[in-house]
């Protein structure tokens, strides 16, 4: 089932060089990426210059390490050195970092085939990739729709078979969102458990690195590869355990619990997909537990104060002084970086800067910012009770399944809505998961979340998996686009 | 009336760690521009901050020194601001949970200068005007500072540059910065207001931002004074606002009123954990401090029977004061060690820097030596003042230079022999003495030096002399 050892497989018994398997990606890219927008720059040398040291290996009868050769994207806000890194703002282009964020680092260690960088919203704020400075990523389902976002261009790329994975990055469903969207596993790891040392910072206390796959078990392996301690973060802890080894534990007696108000407002194709994953928990062994979880309703405006609150800190050094794009012509230096943040960024960028600007404010500080934190740790202690008598949660993972383009150019309120059932994980740092559990009345993927206890990650991925065995032939449909192994 | 002056500082001080307080570039003063930095001190999209231990360790040292209580539980806050020498828009400092609170420095009149709270955060970069251009160097971005804060307890200019220099030595002494004031590592804002002798509600205040020398603090400080004193007095009000010193003029002016004052937006930095600080750590870092100078003095003063203008001077330079304990090991009369160091050897370090840097050619044990044969009168005191002059010439070692001049001090069955030829050459004068005149002794006294070439111990020798008149 996992593509990555299937074809790592290849690779070893010389069936497929990974040369001609790198080639393999960089023509589906040149032959997809125009319609799906997936990509926003192809790394073609980087990727066949690795896959000829990979192919070294191979003829020298080394052993392959677990992700090497494998052909990958990175989102564009995972700092890539010597590799443009723009977050798909205007303000970041042409801007060439000089160094490598950590979990890059880890990976080009292990000869990833690095193709490309992929799509997202501008700093990765938005839920449908289309805040992006270079248009929106597609929907490989059906290009009427969003690939979600932020992380869309990673889901696109993955979804369209021209990556066998991505990284993305996940500040409040932005790995899960857009793996609901498209079909795919994404999975967001316990804050701490993957370096954000080059990660460009949304908000910090947030994000969080995680891989979007086309199954479990190759997100497991590559959540082995990435959640290792960075002494260059100081939220870093690494992972407790590897996970990969774990995905067949029996989860029989696992207790899932259900809080009613993920599924208030819910699409009725995407409740009946997962009523029917809970079903199949059932039969698996496993004990649902329904209960009321009424702080759910903080987890929004908590959410988007504390968000906002943070980039507009962390987007404060996009002044056009040092790198980046700068205005052309000013009158002095505030005129210079006035100018240069009025143009380099995009509009719901500004609008969470502003919106983030405001709430920290003198005189607004204790009715929001202060409030949004004192709630936020009500909320994480409404989990760590939830936890004390379930192993998991089991959620929607969006109310929805895929916007259709344009969607999110209305009410930015009701965009905002759909975050509901994703950034409770992110707000009281916990790992969740995305993995598809049907398809709606016009055959768009419907995601289903599984969140469990902080640094039980591996008890996360083991229940997806499990529940994946079961559901393989039903929950995934392969796209005709791109590589076909 | 009376006008009286209050007066509050916040002083900046670099600290001397190996290396910067959220990466490990350097904190070496200088260096060509942009060249002691990193991704993480320039802020560069996607890095994050580690902090530096050290800094910690250092500021702790630095309260405990100033008699604060030390926070078990700190924590890092973003402080938000833009100007192009800030490449990340927002400083690492700390806000409401500071290291070290509730602290104090006595003055020499007994009076306690309160110490708010002492906090850590990073320096920011420099901007360099030329040639009409604006060039930014970020080699100073990330240095460690603490921030020592003042509650508004300074009554005069006095006041407020013994307090300044006070702490300027105790950081010294304990080692946490080198306190070059030349070189920005010691920088100062003062909070100034007046109000009629007696009151006891605060004025409103003006700051005065950035200060780099005492000298322009009190100049300051004593101009702020009488411009506040001459609005008041003119029916005029205080405005609340930033003022900065200008020194071509010798006057403040306003920067900043109160209503463009920059909402800095503080709030907790989510890439730093909280920051514990146990008994155990801070009882170790307490064992490490060295002897304060205010005990120094004491010492100095009460066991080592120093004048106390000579301990002050003594203790004014850490490494001299060390220096002279050194010197003063085993010595009755430590006065004698002070002497020559105070005088002598001072005059041969001319600049500050080099009573600073304690430049003597010679190692303390030489000094302690020659005061050592003083004391066992093997040598008088004119015969050590010229040894020591050539020591210090030389560098040689006492013993060589004594014996090589021939300074070795006579005997005292010797010394009496020529005491006995003395008298009897100088009839008159031990008439004159006899009648009552004792300064006539001095005419015996120098036969006597001549007879030993100046190596006879004087005051030895006038007992005897005294001895065999009053015996005849």
């Amino acid at each position: 089932m996992s593509n990555i050892k299937y074809i790592q497989n290849l690779l070893e018994t010389k069936q497929l060089s990974c040369v001609e398997l790198t080639r393999k990606y960089l023509d589906a890219i040149e032959k997809e990426n125009k319609q799906l927008n997936a990509y926003v720059k192809v790394t073609d040398q980087e990727a066949l210059r690795t896959a000829e040291q990979v192919d070294e290996k191979i003829s020298g009868g080394e052993k392959l390490r677990p992700l090497e050769g494998i052909p990958m994207s990175l989102k564009d806000n995972i700092v890539t050195k010597d590799i443009e890194t723009t977050c798909c703002s205007r303000i970041l282009k042409g801007y060439v970092p000089i160094y490598d964020a950590t979990v890059w680092d880890v990976l080009k260690k292990q000869n990833a085939v690095l193709l490309g960088k992929t799509n997202m919203d501008e700093f990765a704020m938005g839920s449908s990739c289309e805040t992006s400075c270079f248009g929106g990523a597609l929907n490989p389902h059906d290009t009427k729709h969003v690939a979600g976002g932020s992380s869309g261009g990673a889901a696109s790329s993955v979804s369209g078979n021209i990556a066998v994975y991505g990284l993305g990055s996940d500040t409040g469903g932005s790995v899960r969102q857009p793996a609901s969207f498209c079909g795919l596993v994404g999975f967001k790891p316990t804050y701490g458990a993957v370096s954000r040392y080059g990660l460009v910072a949304y908000a910090s206390s947030l994000d969080q690195v995680g891989p979007i796959a086309s199954n479990v078990e190759d997100a497991a392996i590559i959540y082995d590869s990435i959640a290792i301690y960075d002494s260059k973060d100081a939220t870093s802890q690494g992972a407790r355990t590897s996970s990969a080894d774990k995905l067949n534990n029996s989860i029989k007696g696992m207790r899932i619990g259900i809080a009613r108000e993920y599924f208030e407002g819910i699409n009725g194709d995407v409740q009946k997909s997962i009523e029917r994953a809970i079903k199949v928990y059932e039969d698996l062994g496993a004990e649902i537990i329904y209960f009321d979880l009424p702080q759910i309703k903080y987890v929004l405006p908590v959410y988007y104060i504390i968000a906002c609150a943070e980039a507009s800190s962390n987007l404060g050094r996009y002044d056009g002084i040092r790198y980046g794009y700068r205005t052309e012509s000013y009158a002095d230096i505030d005129d210079m970086i006035c100018r240069t943040r009025s143009e380099g960024f995009g509009e719901e960028v500004k609008k969470r800067i502003m919106l983030g600007t405001y709430v920290l404010s003198a005189g607004y500080y204790d009715a929001y910012y202060k409030k949004a934190q004192k709630l936020r740790g009500s909320i994480v202690k409404a989990f760590r009770d939830v936890f004390k008598s379930c192993d998991l949660m089991l959620a929607p993972t969006v109310p929805t399944t895929a916007f259709e383009l344009n969607f999110t150019s209305g009410d930015p309120v009701e965009t905002y809505l759909t975050d509901i059932c994703t950034v409770s994980a992110n707000i009281a740092g916990l790992p969740a998961l995305s993995i598809p559990c049907g398809f709606d009345s016009k055959g768009l993927p419907v995601g289903m979340q599984l969140i469990g206890n902080s640094f039980e990650d591996c008890k996360v991925l083991n229940a997806a998996y499990q529940y994946e065995q079961q559901m393989k032939e039903k929950i995934y449909k392969k796209s005709e686009r791109g590589v076909r192994i | 009336m009376t006008w009286e002056l209050v007066g509050g500082l916040e002083t900046h001080i670099e600290l001397s760690t190996k290396t910067k307080i959220f990466c490990q570039c350097t904190t070496q003063f200088g260096g060509e521009p942009n060249t002691h930095c990193c991704p993480v001190c320039v802020g560069l999209p996607g890095t994050l901050p580690k902090l530096n231990r050290a800094v910690v360790e250092y500021a702790v040292k630095a309260g405990l020194a100033t008699n604060c209580k030390i926070s078990n539980i700190s924590k890092m806050d973003r402080k938000n601001y833009v100007y192009p020498d800030l490449p990340k828009a927002y400083q690492i400092s700390q806000y409401d949970k500071p290291l070290c609170r509730h602290g104090f420095i006595t003055l020499s009149s007994g009076k306690n200068i309160n110490i708010e709270r002492i906090h850590i955060e990073e320096d920011a970069g420099k901007l360099i005007h030329e040639r009409g251009n604006t060039f930014i160097d970020y080699n100073r971005g990330g240095v460690p500072l603490i921030e020592i804060v003042s509650e508004p307890d300074i009554r005069s200019i006095d006041e407020a540059v013994e307090y300044i220099d006070k702490l300027r030595l105790i950081m010294k002494y304990i080692g946490v910065s080198d306190v070059k004031m030349q070189e920005g590592s010691l920088r100062c804002d003062v909070n100034i207001s007046v109000r009629k002798k007696g009151d006891t509600a605060l004025g409103t205040r003006t700051e005065i931002k950035n200060m780099n020398s005492i000298n322009f603090i009190a100049k300051a400080m004593e101009y702020e004074f009488n411009r506040q004193i001459d609005i008041l007095e003119s029916g005029g009000e205080i405005e609340q606002e930033t003022r900065r010193y200008n020194s071509d003029l010798n006057i403040t002016e306003s920067m900043r009123g109160k209503e463009d004052a920059t909402d800095y937006r503080y709030f907790r930095e989510p890439d730093l954990v909280t920051i514990a600080i146990s008994e155990d750590e801070i009882n170790k870092y307490k064992s490490e401090l060295p002897q304060l100078p205010d005990e120094k003095l004491k010492t100095f003063i009460d066991e080592f029977e120093l004048p106390e203008a000579d301990a002050g001077l003594l203790v004014k330079y850490k490494k001299v004061a060390e220096y002279f304990e050194e010197a003063a090991k085993d010595i009755k009369n430590k006065k004698l060690v002070a002497n020559f160091i105070l005088g002598q050897i001072f005059r041969r370090l001319d600049t500050e820097d080099e009573k600073e840097e304690c430049r003597i050619s010679i190692p303390p044990g030489y000094l302690n030596e020659l005061v050592m044969l003083m004391e066992k009168k093997k040598i008088n005191s004119s015969m050590a003042r010229t040894a020591l002059e050539q020591i210090l010439d030389s560098g040689k070692p006492v013993m060589e230079v004594i014996s090589e001049k021939d300074m070795g001090g006579i005997d005292e069955d010797t010394l009496r022999k020529i005491c006995e030829k003395a008298v009897e050459a100088n009839e008159n004068a031990v008439t004159q003495y006899l009648s009552g005149k004792e300064k006539a002794l001095a005419a015996i006294i120098g036969f006597i030096m001549k007879e030993t070439r100046g190596k006879a111990d004087a005051v030895l020798a006038t007992e005897i002399v005294k001895q065999l008149i009053n015996n005849n």
